[in-house]
């Protein structure tokens, strides 16, 4: 199989194994500034995986939304807190217990995912943006109008939450 | 497959730059003369000295700016599919009104975000 990797494969796992790699920085870094940096190389490569898979809208929507602004979002929601940053271990006592939570979660999805889906073969072809178009506007018009009621009550949560008057 | 020559292309250019900026510092690095100094290590902060740490807590009005920044970057990321779609499914409905009702109802938050003063920057 390794043999007979095309283009897309190699890209694929390319950008998977940097996902990965900058997702343990995420989580092992002490600095959280380093931690938000190392977070857009995760969201970064999942944008890029996603493109690799034919989502090419989906993927430039990551790139745009989640490396773009929510990374901006959280690095000013990080620089809200007093907390010094760096040096100092971010770490407490329940190492053991994030552990069992942690692998049990990583095991469950993974079985979840290989009882759906194992050994299925994925035809690359490209989805076009004209086709989530058309069916974001004929078929699910309700959600699509839905989402802006929700980001309206986020910001009216954020603001009621910054402001006191 | 076009589709992913392209992304190829992207890619190999992506390479190019990368390696263009690697070159060039490490070019650089080897050519130049290394006398540190504590003077010139220090953050450059347009001649002055710095004064206290890098860290700084900031206003909450910054992140207010950036969730309202987020909200209208969600909002353009619609209107690209909608754009392409528009010429085609006009004949046969409200696509028109579906964006204009999606931005009305995110214009009550800017709206309510300008009465509620966010967007004046008071010191």
């Amino acid at each position: 199989m390794i043999l007979a990797a095309t283009g897309p494969e190699i890209a694929f796992w390319g950008f998977a194994v940097v996902a990965g790699i900058a997702g343990f920085f995420v989580v092992g870094s002490r600095n959280v500034v380093h931690a938000a940096l190392y977070l857009v190389g995760v969201l970064g490569s999942v944008g890029a995986i996603y493109i690799v898979l034919g989502a090419e809208f989906v993927g430039w929507v990551q790139i745009l939304i989640y490396v773009g602004a929510i990374v901006v979002l959280l690095l000013f929601g990080i620089m809200l807190t007093k907390a010094p940053i760096g040096g100092v271990a971010l770490d407490n006592n329940q190492r053991p217990v994030a552990f069992i939570v942690a692998a049990t979660t990583f095991g469950g999805l993974t079985w979840i995912i290989w009882r759906t889906f194992g050994g299925t073969r994925i035809r690359l072809s490209p989805t076009r943006t004209a086709q989530i178009g058309n069916s974001l506007f004929t078929h699910f018009v309700l959600p699509f109008e839905a989402v802006s009621v929700l980001l309206l009550a986020a910001l009216v949560g954020a603001i009621v939450l910054a402001r006191r008057d | 497959m076009s589709y992913y020559w392209q992304y190829g292309t992207l890619g190999a250019l992506t390479a190019v730059g990368g390696a263009f900026v690697v070159i060039a510092f490490l070019g650089n690095r080897l050519m130049r003369p290394r006398k540190p100094r504590v003077e010139k290590a220090t953050t450059y902060e347009c001649g002055m000295d710095p004064v206290g740490e890098g860290w700084s807590n900031t206003h909450i009005r910054y992140y207010l700016f950036a969730f309202l920044f987020v909200i209208f970057d969600v909002e353009s990321v619609f209107l690209f599919p909608w754009a392409v779609q528009l010429e085609k499914l006009r004949p046969q409905g409200t696509v028109l009104v579906e964006m204009i009702v999606f931005i009305g109802i995110l214009a009550i938050g800017l709206l309510y975000a300008w009465k509620k003063k966010v967007l004046e920057w008071v010191k």
